[in-house]
């Protein structure tokens, strides 16, 4: 017999206000609710609710509301009831806990614990509403490259034409509105609806979302000027079209949620057109490689990096993600020296779709650290400028967007507060491939719950509001356009760090002058 | 002699310190040599702009018959400081003339360091050793003395250029002009800077103009973009050991201008670029060069109130912020370029001068020698 495991939530149904209209039962793909016909009353198994709020959200009469179950084991500062339950589930299933969404453990927030400057008396500060405030940013090199038959790479060219203009010839770059884009969830692990909301928002908000690894569905090539598409381990749905279709091409080393391992997309969820634009076969797990298999070292890379370039006729950027592990700033360094335009490091707080839970909450790093240290190696080497540098890994509002920005970073890339936009409530139960709000899923009654134009509109809202919110800051600082921001440490101060945390960030104590 | 390190009050370079200002600049254009005395008039009138914790000039020809050496001043806080300082720079040049900088007793200006002068040129061994040019020879020379926290704590080099030299000191711009009897020098062009600094030591370096090789920096405004644009100056080796904008500003033109090779039009069109909206509205020629200086150096644009004056060899250069958050004018009359942050100013040195105006937002203005265009 399986060790039992009480329900972690408790469906509280209102029996005055339910008019029993089965809307719950018919919205619940966990098969929470039933209608019980003797009884004409709706039933609840707690022990199959994931506490996604769909029912409650639907339920016409609001009869409906989910609770943390009080149930408990005696109580033990050690052995946490989640610990003691988690421990049942393996010692039941041997084999390893499964969860998606990110990590929930009461890690230290460095965002939470960094304050933002404003301007008193001594310089003005700007009123968005009044002036021009810019958000426009430009992603990839900013050097020259230098010639392949160059000896001497530190010589500076000379910067006009025989005519005296400008040589204005730049890398490729990516332009954006704003410094955010839609970070990396392939079509697979979420749905075609919900990379038509992605798609769209990106492009009426002058931003790119990002594919993930899971090819680009052919409907969604006509947004391919605001397309990341993403080369990951499993090579799924690669080919020139695709490699082409993009405004960038993405190396998937890793993923903050799970470093070190590869992605893997259960094959209940690769069916029909998933498995077609991943050029798997249909109903296999798609799992891919944990390292990339013609990478075993950084020269490995460089190669990989120059074929994709050439692959796209050096018209592309070409991104290289990778998770916020310990020794992030050589590695982001060799990365930087290996031909990449843009590197893209993801945090230890990072959502996926699908993770595994031990390593989820254990490896990594928190990515406001990786973000300092990176930036700061980036400059003492003197190459910041030859690359861009873009942050993900739990940006959870226009704060923590700010803060990663004035810390060194580019840009940011945010998918989890996507999701939450389209519908998602965080239950974290992606990996069963149930997701009522249809982002988290491929059955066909449930994509279409999510309507893309809804959720379009929804994001279109998220990132300008938080646009909005970005420009306020900065006009508060005197600053009028985003890049004076970047990397400005000064306009940070700590509160609550060690001396140690402060260096790292390289930002002062609230209350010190500059 | 003077040691500051017993203060409680933090040196600047300790502690960055905002500070408000008035500058005025004479040039001109034919090369005349004028004393400073209308300088000294001219910034005396914006008195009130300053709260006499900080003024300087810079002049440039003023030294005629040293014209091919560098002229490097410097501040020592002590004699024992001058030697240490004295073997660095025999180390590394040779000079022909040194001297303490001619001033004279003034009741408002106190607790002077040492002040001296050089007139020197490079090592060719060390030069050759280098093997660096020798602008950046100097340069570098320069950038290490000041940020050198150890052995040359106690000496500064306030300027280093050829034919030119800055004067400075902890006091009202017009009382510093008197201490240096800078209307006993004659030069082409002159610039003067009074401080109007919210807390600071009163420390003789702090003061302005500040300089690097021939560039100088009057600057009137509180950038804030200043820490993107020091960490960004500091991956090419400069150190921003003042911590003020003026500093940073000084090492953008240098970068830009010295050692990346733009045209000061251009400095410029990256310090106060243009917004992206008036990009847009640009003939396709400017837009491409206008967006390829935002894109290549977005790092060194420069946001937040600022009117500067740059003086350079043959040439002068008045920039105000892209939102012109601080107030300049200027005219010219004869033979002579004026600019100054109030009409006043201007007006007291010269009162028949016509067609005052403000130059726009972000619009440069660059006078240079006749002899030179």
């Amino acid at each position: 017999m399986d060790l039992y495991v009480y329900p972690e939530f408790e469906v509280v149904r209102n029996e005055k206000k339910c008019i029993c209209c089965q809307a719950c039962s018919r919205q619940c793909a966990n098969l929470v609710h039933s209608y019980d016909e003797a009884t004409d009353c709706m039933e609840a198994d707690d022990s199959k609710c994931v506490n996604c709020h769909r029912c409650v959200t639907l339920c016409p009469t609001k009869a409906l509301k989910i609770v943390k179950s009080d149930h408990t084991f005696r109580p033990n500062a050690n052995w946490s009831q989640a610990t003691i339950n988690e421990l049942y589930l393996q010692a039941n299933s041997g084999g390893v806990l499964l969860s998606s969404m990110g990590n929930p453990q009461p890690h230290p927030s460095y965002f939470d614990r960094l304050l933002l400057n404003a301007s008193q008396v001594t310089n003005p500060s700007i009123d968005p509403l009044r002036e021009p405030m810019e958000t426009k940013v430009f992603l990839g090199r900013k050097t020259p490259v230098p010639p392949l038959e160059a000896n001497n790479t530190t010589a500076v060219p000379e910067p006009y034409n025989p005519d005296g203009t400008l040589k204005t010839e730049m890398s490729p770059q990516i332009e954006l509105s704003m410094p955010l884009m839609f970070s990396a969830m392939s079509y697979g692990s979420i749905s075609y609806n919900a990379h038509a909301s992605l798609a769209r928002a990106a492009t009426q908000l002058g931003i790119c979302y990002n594919t993930g690894e899971g090819g680009l569905h052919k409907d969604f090539y006509q947004y391919g000027p605001n397309t990341i598409v993403q080369v990951a381990s499993g090579r799924f749905g690669i080919h020139a079209d695709y490699l082409d279709a993009g405004a960038a091409v993405e190396i998937k080393m890793g993923q903050g949620a799970k470093p070190g391992i590869g992605g893997h997309l259960p094959g209940k969820k690769n069916v029909g057109q998933v498995a077609q634009t991943r050029m798997t076969p249909e109903g296999s797990d798609a799992i891919s490689p944990a390292p990339h298999h013609d990478i075993y070292s950084i020269e490995d890379l460089r190669q990989l990096v120059y074929s994709l370039k050439e692959a796209t006729g050096n018209r592309k950027p070409i991104i290289v993600k990778i998770a916020a592990v310990h020794n992030v700033a050589a590695i982001a360094s060799g990365i930087a020296r290996s031909g990449a335009d843009i590197i893209a490091i993801d945090g230890f707080r990072g959502g996926t779709g699908a993770a595994p839970t031990r390593i989820r909450d254990n490896v990594g790093i928190p990515i406001e650290l990786a973000l300092a240290c990176v930036d700061a190696r980036l400059r003492d080497e003197g190459i910041r400028d030859d690359v861009s540098l873009v942050v993900g890994g739990s940006i959870r509002s226009s704060a923590d967007w700010i803060k990663a920005i004035a810390l060194g970073a580019d840009a940011c890339y945010i998918a989890t507060g996507a999701l939450m936009a389209l519908g998602c409530h965080l239950c974290r139960s992606c990996h069963t491939a149930l997701c009522n709000w249809g982002i988290a899923t491929q059955r066909p009654d449930l994509v279409k719950r999510l309507n893309p134009e809804i959720g379009t509109q929804h994001l279109v809202n998220l990132v300008h509001a938080w646009q909005h919110e970005l420009k306020e800051v900065m006009g508060g600082m005197g600053i009028n356009s985003v890049e004076a921001l970047r990397g400005n440490r000064l306009m940070l101060r700590a509160v609550g760090m060690t001396k140690e945390e402060m260096n790292m960030l390289g930002v002062k104590m609230a209350g010190e002058s500059a | 002699m003077l040691d500051n390190t017993n203060t409680k009050v933090q040196l600047e370079g300790k502690v960055r310190i905002p500070s408000g200002c008035a500058i005025s600049g004479i040039f001109a254009q034919d090369g005349e040599l004028f004393s400073g005395r209308d300088i000294i008039t001219s910034i005396a009138v914006m008195h009130d702009r300053s709260n006499g914790l900080g003024g300087g000039f810079a002049g440039y020809g003023i030294y005629p018959k040293h014209k091919d050496k560098y002229a490097i001043h410097m501040f020592y806080d002590s004699e024992d400081d001058r030697g240490k300082a004295e073997r660095r720079i025999n180390k590394y040049f040779s000079y022909v003339l040194s001297e303490q900088i001619p001033t004279q007793k003034h009741p408002n200006i106190k607790d002077a360091p040492l002040i001296y002068r050089y007139f020197a040129e490079p090592l060719t061994e060390q030069l050759e050793k280098a093997q660096i040019d020798e602008r950046e020879y100097v340069a570098r020379f320069a950038l290490r003395v000041n940020a050198d926290e150890d052995e040359l704590k106690g000496a500064h080099v306030i300027s280093c250029g050829k034919n030119m030299g800055i004067f400075k000191a902890n006091g009202f711009p017009e009382d510093v002009g008197e201490f240096y009897k800078l209307d006993e020098y004659k030069g082409y062009c002159w610039t003067a800077h009074g401080r109007y600094p919210t807390n600071t030591p009163g420390w003789w370096g702090g003061a302005h103009p500040f300089g690097l090789l021939d560039y100088s920096v009057v600057h009137n405004g509180e950038i804030s973009s200043y820490d993107a644009n020091r960490r960004y100056l500091e991956m090419f080796g400069y150190t921003c050991s003042l911590q003020t904008d003026t500093e940073a500003i000084t090492y953008i033109v240098d970068y830009l201008n010295r050692k990346q090779g733009l045209e000061l039009e251009d400095v410029a069109k990256v310090m106060a670029a243009p917004f992206w909206s008036t990009i847009e509205r640009m003939d396709e020629k400017e837009k491409a060069a206008y967006t390829f200086l935002r894109r290549r150096y977005g790092n060194l644009l420069v946001t937040g109130p600022f009117s500067i004056m740059l003086g350079f060899t043959g040439g002068l250069m008045v920039l105000g912020d892209r939102l012109k958050l601080r107030s300049m004018v200027c005219g010219h009359q004869q033979n002579k370029f004026y600019a100054a942050s109030e009409e006043c100013a201007i007006r007291a040195i010269c009162p028949e001068i016509q067609g005052i105006h403000s130059p726009r937002s972000g619009e440069a203005v660059i006078v240079r020698l006749e002899e030179n265009k």
